[in-house]
């Protein structure tokens, strides 16, 4: 399992783990509520890391298979960093019968990367979904919470370049 | 509207009535509106950047004080999106940039002249009327009622369109007796896809002598191609609300909760935005218009797992668990959420119920067929001209949803099929496209109404490839408890995946539906239960193209990649890009001369095909 040693949006780890511990005790007394102190996690650090899970078994009082388990059920928990942009690429039907695959080879090709892995530079990270009920825009992708409608095959290598120059330009921006 | 203006706890039913009169009367509420649409669909393509246009340019030509701009739920046809309707004079506009904004104001909003150019064409005539394009004119908006008219984010809109008075006439005029006599003689049924009659699963959970009890809406709309329900919450949440507070009173609850999918962020946001204003309003909570009444309503966010729109696996999901199925019975409706008296109705079964209690069961039940009542959204998608949501009365033909309301196919292609039901449900050939879609006639064809989903394919699809992907679906969402799922559906997948590749033997056929009858019969929930619809539809329909494949080794759509050819044809020009591109250098020629792909070297990625400018490859 990954360390928690930088964020995976490139911001310190300080206080997050801190930060962690608040929200639990929040949630402790809510039924059912090891999914939403999840959710959290995921979003605070942007995947779910070993520490994470030791703190949030030990304060629910959950066994770690079973914090383990839930994590790995559901596909939106991810235990490896994520890079900045999540790409997924909607292989619901609409967007399958009107060209999804093609679109997921070129991504694969541009990127080198396979499905569920992340460039080396730590800026994308490629996966797929099940339809994001836009099948009337198909074939949509989603760039975090961004969606690219009628995507074609040749589009891919402009809405990258895209993301990396808004990456390039955020750095700018903070000098 | 301006909420805060006219925010104040309602204490009792007359304050509702009061509220209702007040705004009906308000300038706000009788000001020319402009409404743009905000739906999920519209956003991506570009709305909210067509409403700052509009907000400067009203400013610029003075009308921002007499023109008010309505950011709406989804208005239906998300394909010609953005879109914005001129209320004065019903004008529709699709297609709407920013940069087309000024025209409107200057040409139409002052002028008195339309543009033209932003009008959709319906054939080769321009209709300037939402009302008289087809789109509309062949639908009949129940559900969808708010949907398109007023802001999701303001309970006061909802309200000025009667929101909240069934949930009012319920808890001081009726028994939870009485609710469900209601909802049983509307003869409404579950909307989720199995179509269960309501009244009877509430009846049951009314019974119940427990003093626990939970009231739940499925919103994990997970069906690849359905996307009604988060319309729905995206355009008219309080709907829901209210619908759910309505069934809390009939079976005799105080909790609810809402599981939502997480890719929904919008609708999340906007459920969550009317679900605190339902609160300050005191329309849900403590003493619900003094009427003692308490109803608590939260949200669950789902974490990306199909098979937890499976209504057991949504209860174990909420209780925080992996979210596998149970075995039933117990049925929810005695042993639910925490082992207790539990309803589960989909979004748009709940988005019903007011309309319902306000009109009547009897007159609920006028629309529809004597077995199906009321109407149905669908979500028309694929390559049909106008995709996008629409409603219709329970039974109407496939054919008007496609070509009247669709307007036809959107390529060059002849129809094929129309998929309906997703991973549950099957495909309906060209020869049935006059079937009524209700649940019976779609069961009989070996299809289902499903959530209502409705993809339609041009003679480009491949049926075959279409089963393959339904498979590859449901093996990567099956939970992995019980064994027919797990395994039966896999080796259907490697059974099919042969097909495709040109592997296949005559004797798969037969042993893809043994196998099927195996997973239907012994899988422990719905999703196993339905996953061979898919293989069998298409095995029923398409049957020759199954033998093609076998036999001839062809795929006549060129899409199974392992029986296809690329071919470069004599007119290229040499221009080296494909030979570039091609990751297995399996393409030949000097420059300036035409190329050639050798076969045995070429893995079929297609990049070749999609990389050449001058049409010079082609595959079959």
């Amino acid at each position: 399992m990954a360390k928690v040693e930088k964020c995976s949006c490139g911001n310190d780890d300080d206080g997050l783990l801190e930060r962690l511990e608040e929200i639990i005790i929040s949630f402790k007394e809510k039924p059912g509520a090891l999914i939403p102190v999840l959710q959290a996690t995921q979003s605070l650090f942007g995947f779910i890391p070993q520490e994470a899970i030791l703190k949030i078994s030990e304060i629910l009082n959950e066994p770690l298979s079973k914090v383990y388990g839930v994590i790995t059920f559901y596909s939106f928990f991810s235990l490896k960093p994520r890079g900045k942009y999540l790409i997924r690429v909607c292989l619901g039907t609409a967007c399958y019968v009107q060209g999804a695959n093609e679109i997921l080879t070129a991504l694969k090709q541009q990127l080198s990367i396979e499905i569920g892995e992340t460039s080396p530079d730590k800026l994308f990270t490629l996966d797929v979904g099940r339809c994001f009920g836009a099948c009337g825009l198909a074939p949509i992708i989603m760039v975090n919470d961004d969606v690219h409608q009628w995507v074609k095959p040749s589009d891919v290598k402009k809405i990258i370049s895209t993301y990396k120059k808004q990456k390039e330009k955020n750095k700018e921006e903070a000098i | 509207m301006d909420i805060n203006k006219y925010m104040h706890v309602l204490k009792n039913a007359g304050d509702l009535t009061t509220l209702y009169d007040t705004l009906l009367k308000s300038k706000e509420y009788n000001s020319e509106k402009i409404y743009i649409c905000a739906g999920g669909g519209c956003i991506a393509s570009g709305s909210m950047k067509v409403k700052e246009a509009f907000v400067s340019q009203l400013a610029n030509a003075k009308l921002d004080g007499t023109l008010e701009i309505m950011e709406t739920g989804c208005l239906g046809p998300c394909a010609i999106g953005p879109v914005v309707v001129i209320g004065k004079d019903d004008t529709f506009y699709q297609k709407v940039r920013a940069q087309d904004v000024k025209e409107i104001v200057e040409q139409h909003l002052i002028g008195g002249k339309i543009v033209d150019n932003l009008l959709h064409p319906v054939d080769e005539q321009k209709v300037s009327k939402k009302s008289e394009l087809p789109f509309f004119k062949n639908q009949d908006k129940q559900v969808l009622r708010n949907c398109g008219k007023i802001n999701p984010t303001k309970i006061a809109d909802y309200i000025a369109c009667g929101g909240y008075k069934a949930l009012s006439k319920v808890l001081t005029s009726m028994s939870s007796e009485q609710v469900v006599q209601e909802v049983t003689v509307s003869g409404l049924r579950g909307r989720g896809g199995a179509g269960f009659p309501t009244g009877t699963k509430w009846n049951f959970a009314r019974k119940s002598q427990d003093t626990e009890k939970y009231i739940l809406c499925n919103a994990d709309e997970g069906d690849p191609g359905a996307f009604m329900d988060r319309s729905i919450l995206e355009g008219d949440p309080h709907s829901i609300i209210e619908g759910m507070a309505i069934g809390a009173f009939a079976i005799g609850s105080s909790t609810g909760y809402v599981y939502v999918r997480a890719e929904y962020p919008l609708a999340i946001e906007r459920l969550q935005i009317a679900i605190d204003q339902a609160l300050e309003f005191g329309l849900i909570g403590k003493d619900i218009l003094g009427t003692g009444f308490n109803f608590d309503l939260e949200i669950r966010k789902g974490s990306g797992a199909f098979v937890c729109g499976e209504e057991t696996a949504l209860i174990t999901s909420i209780e925080g668990n992996r979210g596998e199925p149970r075995p039933r019975p117990p049925f929810p409706a005695e042993k639910g959420l925490w082992n207790k008296p539990t309803v589960l109705n989909n979004v748009e079964t709940f988005s019903n119920i007011p309309l319902l209690i306000n009109n009547g069961g009897a007159q609920f039940a006028e629309i529809g067929t004597e077995k199906s009542k009321g109407t149905k959204i669908f979500a028309l998608a694929g390559t049909v001209k106008i995709s996008g949501l629409v409603e219709v009365p329970v039974g109407t033909p496939l054919r008007k949803l496609v070509y009247d309301i669709g307007g036809g196919i959107s390529t060059n292609k002849k129809y094929k099929a129309a998929q309906i039901g997703g991973p549950s449900g099957g495909c309906i050939p060209e020869e049935h496209l006059d079937v009524p879609l209700d649940y019976e006639s779609l069961n009989i064809l070996g299809a289902i109404m499903g959530s209502g989903g409705l993809i339609v394919m041009d003679e480009s699809s491949c049926m075959v490839d279409v089963a393959r992907f339904f498979l590859e679906f449901v093996q990567d969402e099956s939970c992995g408890k019980c064994v027919p799922c797990r395994e039966g559906t896999a080796r259907m997948k490697q059974i099919v995946d042969r097909i495709c590749e040109g592997k296949g033997e005559m004797k798969d056929i037969d042993e893809l539906e043994k196998l099927a009858s195996t997973v239907t019969n012994a899988s422990l929930c719905g999703l196993g239960q339905t996953a061979p619809n898919p293989v069998l539809s298409t095995l029923r329909h398409f049957r020759e193209e199954y033998i093609e494949h076998i036999r001839d080794k062809k795929c006549r759509t060129a899409v199974c990649k392992e029986l296809i050819v690329f071919e470069i044809l004599d007119l290229c020009n040499g221009c080296q890009a494909c030979k570039k591109v091609c990751p297995v250098e399996a393409i030949h020629g000097e420059k300036k001369q035409a190329h050639i792909i050798n076969t045995e070297l070429c893995i079929r990625c297609g990049l070749c095909l999609s990389t050449c400018k001058f049409d010079a490859i082609v595959k079959y």
